[in-house]
């Protein structure tokens, strides 16, 4: 056995890159509470003093404090960058300085070029000049094979949010690789790879060799910028300090080479715990030690930043990065994959302070550990910070090594990857279904002129058979737009340092989204159980609807309508896998508009549920505001009985309570009365 | 069997330990100042609900309430529909669900022994009751409820008898329940109720006002604020006070 590995059980990661094995063999479940944690030390205090200034600085520079216009963005294209460097334990930032934001235009020039204008700075004009005339980006690339009527439901917003102008990101690369076995070693595997290659030279093999061969470059910039840093990466990491930090120089090299739409981290927790128990035992670090590792690695995280414009910002609410981490979760032998690290992780909202990003990620189990669930729960009311999934419903379908990209995209980690597909606005889409094709706002014959509605009275069947063809050509055309957009990322933007730390074969999601689901199923309920009358404009136009009478609502646990946005959203999913899916992607859809059901909204007119034009969607799954009027539970169910089969990329549900009515609050209400009595 | 049911609330946190399945019933002859439930006064009216539906909505999210929670009938006022809530209960208890009533006692009357047996036989089927006790003071009590309290307080000796777990609310309203005296005597006599289990003070809020306005009724404590959270901690402490006067008596 390596020397690095001293102490560690052996077995099958170590003869092939098997990070799973590792953790199962090694790793110690922790079922005691919180009270082994230590609090920050006067460096991390120092540090994140900084941080705030900084923030505070950039919050008055208008959003941004400084971005470069010059210098390309690659794995080594900076020097070092520091806050201190005699207090940092974990080092590492994007450029050389923090809080400067890079450039990255392989996306796409025009969008690189808008974030700098857009907050006050220019780039260098050899640099759009060269990415202009001389080397072509991923957007180019997309608008170069895009078809009218992809162009026109862009520009409708029945298809909103699509990639083709920036990072698709949601790829995780198994960044746990870097430290459990050093870059030589996952070279070495690559090369084998790429020699294993079959010997005639189809598209498709030629592009795997190619792709490994960038992936194996990639894998030495990564050793280069630890090199910059005064680090060796080459061998395997030996303690928990070098794992921590070659976990992150791994994450670093993917951000500084992609501008993703979400650019997350994975599940290192309880990976790193191995190195922190056996740093424990052998006395090489104490427990405050490592907890200033990690809080110095969670700083880390939370200074990465991108350059942006505003409409990306607004689709995306904010300026997220989407670090999430996936934490806790239960083995499929039944050991809960909870460890102090776990504990030390959640530990930094307490020793930062809370934060958005990272974004962490409890994997939620009814067998977790009690003490586990006290934690989060209590961490949870002190933060606001923690997001939490169901870790049952997903380890049926991805083992107990997967992790959570973006919000609710689940994947296993360095075994499969997404091709990120934004959403189609299923609300308008019925609204096309209506109007035979026409968009209802700009008036334009967007879709197909199929039939539109006759007479003036919606009939439930009438519209359901119209809405299925109309939602079988939509499928179609985002379909094959995204068909466009990831084999366009993979030629001009790939991502080859975190596909280095995949392993040769990927199993690809190809994951849609929908958006508007609550808005269809009430819309369909209403045209079912109550009286919706069409109003058209003087065009002929559908453009409002009269409802009379009342009818089901989703959000109630009534099966009259949750069966209906079960059937939409079936339907869909039955429609896409009809469809030809790039590079064998296996086909998935999302339903969790989190924050762009604003925009959705603004884009989508009248709909036959009373909702009027403009106003926003629910967010995700949620029913529409203010229709579920039977608690929580019940509005929960009928978002539950959505069929994860048909959404593998994942449900959400925003849920916001007031705090006085989730129980009461220990001092007003006292419990046994016979505790007070011994007062 | 069907009674009048106001609305039923799929994640009760607050009536009763644990997440409840919480059914309002319609109809209350009390007139408390502070109801923020205004709209399940009147008797008679509402929607109808089988019980065997009720038992089924329950049962439908029922791993929601399985863990320490249970099932939780609150108005309104529950003893107005005895028979309703009765059976209600007895098919809760076929199936094993934990059983909550919520009243104000005011339906109680000790010398209608038709209404007494009723009541036997719903106090073997409920697992705990919540008394509301608004006013120990008769005089203060009808002015805050617009009845009396005698066969409240005569309920609360009824279920000590019948030993069902009881919990006792107060709620503490400026100027009106939040006088130490008062809190004191209300104290001394919930302390003889050898069933009491937890005592539960809960200061005066505002929430029910946007719903007078709703029903154009006038909201009699307009002028009333809401109750200080950490002054209701205090309060508590003068009923604790005479509870423990009224056990040092008793032991």
């Amino acid at each position: 056995m390596r020397p690095e590995w001293k102490d560690f059980v052996g077995g099958a990661w170590e003869k092939e890159v098997n990070v799973r094995d590792f953790i199962q063999k090694n790793y110690e479940v922790y079922e005691g509470d919180e009270a082994f944690l230590a609090g920050p030390t006067q460096n991390t205090k120092d540090l994140w003093d900084m941080v705030m200034d900084l923030t505070k600085k950039e919050r008055e520079a208008g959003g941004v404090l400084d971005m470069d216009t010059k210098v390309v963005s690659t794995i080594t294209s900076h020097g070092a960058g520091y806050l201190d460097k005699a207090k940092e334990t974990i080092v590492g930032f994007q450029t050389d300085k923090p809080f400067k934001r890079s450039m990255q235009p392989y996306g796409g020039i025009r969008m690189a070029m808008k974030a700098c204008e857009d907050n006050g700075y220019e780039v260098d004009p050899e640099v759009v000049e060269f990415f202009t005339t001389h080397r072509k980006t991923h957007n180019a690339g997309v608008f170069d094979a895009y078809t009218p009527e992809m162009r026109a439901c862009r520009s409708s917003h029945v298809i909103t949010g699509l990639p083709d102008a920036y990072g698709r990101g949601r790829i995780i690369g198994d960044y746990r690789r870097v430290a459990l076995y050093g870059i030589d070693r996952l070279i070495e595997d690559k090369e084998a790879q790429k020699a294993g290659t079959p010997e005639i030279m189809t598209p498709e093999v030629m592009r795997d060799r190619e792709e490994y061969s960038e992936q194996i470059k990639a894998l030495k910039e990564l050793a280069k910028l630890a090199e910059i840093y005064g680090c060796d990466i080459s061998k395997p990491a030996s303690n928990v300090q070098e794992a921590i930090q070659a976990v992150y120089f791994g994450y670093l090299a993917a951000v500084k080479e992609q501008n993703g739409a979400a650019m997350s981290l994975g599940r290192t927790s309880t990976f790193l715990d191995v190195y922190a128990q056996r740093d424990l035992k052998n006395g090489t670090f104490t427990e405050e030690q490592i907890q200033e590792f990690v809080d110095h690695f969670i700083m880390k995280l939370r200074c990465v930043k991108f350059a942006r414009t505003p409409e990306y910002n607004s689709i995306f609410a904010g300026d997220p990065v989407w670090v999430t981490e996936s934490l806790g979760g239960v083995g499929v032998d039944g050991r809960p994959l909870v460890t102090k690290m776990s504990f030390r992780y959640l530990h930094t909202l307490e020793n930062l302070g809370a934060a958005p990003e990272p974004n962490l990620t409890v994997l939620w189990s009814t067998r977790l550990p009690l003490a586990w669930k006290k934690y989060c729960a209590k961490m949870s009311i002190i933060s606001s910070s923690i997001q939490y999934e169901n870790d049952d419903l997903m380890r049926v379908t991805h083992g107990d090594d997967y992790a959570i990209a973006c919000c609710v995209s689940s994947m296993r980690v360095g075994k499969e990857m997404q091709f990120f597909g934004a959403r189609a606005n299923l609300a308008k889409c019925l609204l096309y279904a209506i109007n035979g094709g026409v968009d209802e706002v700009s008036k334009k014959q967007v879709g197909p002129k199929y039939r539109p509605l006759e007479g003036d009275v919606l009939d439930f069947d009438d519209v359901w058979a119209k809405y299925k063809d109309m939602m079988k050509w939509l499928t179609g055309v985002y379909a094959q737009s995204l068909n466009i957009i990831h084999y366009m990322h993979d030629k001009y933007c790939y991502e080859r340092l975190q596909m280095s730390l995949h392993d040769a074969h990927v199993r690809r999601y190809f994951a849609t989204g929908i958006a508007g689901l609550s808005v269809v199923a009430d819309s369909l309920s209403a045209i079912k159980y109550a009286k919706v009358t069409a109003v058209r404009d003087e065009d002929g136009i559908v453009v409002d609807y009269n409802v009379e009478g009342d009818f089901p609502k989703y959000g109630n646990d009534d099966d009259r309508v949750d069966e209906i946005a079960q059937m939409v959203l079936s339907t869909f999913m039955g429609f896409l896998r009809q469809q030809y899916t790039y590079r064998d992607s296996f086909p998935t859809c999302s339903v969790l508009t989190i924050t762009s059901n604003v925009t959705y909204g603004k884009a989508t007119g009248n709909t036959p549920d009373g909702r009027k034009k403009g106003q926003p969607f629910a967010p995700g799954a949620n029913p529409l505001h203010g229709r579920d009027t039977h608690g929580a539970v019940a509005s929960l169910s009928s978002v539950a009985k959505l069929p994860f089969m048909d959404a593998q990329d994942g449900i959400s549900n925003t849920f916001t309570i007031i705090p006085g009515a989730l129980g009461k609050e220990d001092q007003v209400f006292a419990g046994d009365i016979e505790l007070d009595l011994n007062n | 069997m069907k009674g009048y049911v106001h609305s039923t609330e799929s994640f009760g946190t607050v009536d009763g330990p644990g997440v409840r399945f919480v059914v309002f019933v319609q109809g209350c002859p009390m007139r408390c100042l502070y109801c923020h439930n205004p709209d399940t006064w009147e008797m008679n009216t509402g929607n109808q609900m089988d019980t065997d539906e009720i038992i089924a909505a329950y049962k439908r999210n029922e791993m929601f309430y399985a863990n320490g929670g249970g099932l939780t009938v609150t108005g309104g006022e529950p003893l107005m529909q005895v028979d309703f809530v009765t059976e209600l209960f007895q098919k809760a208890k076929e199936k094993n669900i934990h059983t909550c009533l919520d009243t104000s006692g005011i339906a109680y009357n000790e010398n209608n022994t038709d209404f007494i047996a009723k009541l036997d036989k719903l106090m073997e089927v409920t697992d705990l009751i919540m008394l509301d006790i608004k006013h120990i003071d008769p005089e203060q009590h009808k002015i805050l409820a617009s009845q009396p309290n005698d066969q409240i307080l005569k309920f609360a000796e009824y279920t000590a008898t019948k030993n069902v777990p009881l919990w006792i609310r107060h709620v503490v309203v400026p100027n009106l329940t939040d006088k130490e005296e008062d809190l004191f005597k209300l104290g001394y006599f919930i302390g003889g109720l050898s069933n009491l289990k937890a005592l539960d003070v809960l200061p005066y809020h505002t929430m029910g006002k946007p719903k007078y306005e709703k029903l154009g009724k006038e909201y009699p404590l307009k002028d009333t604020p809401a109750m200080d959270k950490n002054k209701a901690i205090e309060l508590k402490q003068f009923i604790l006070k005479g509870i423990k006067q009224r056990r040092s008596e008793n032991s």
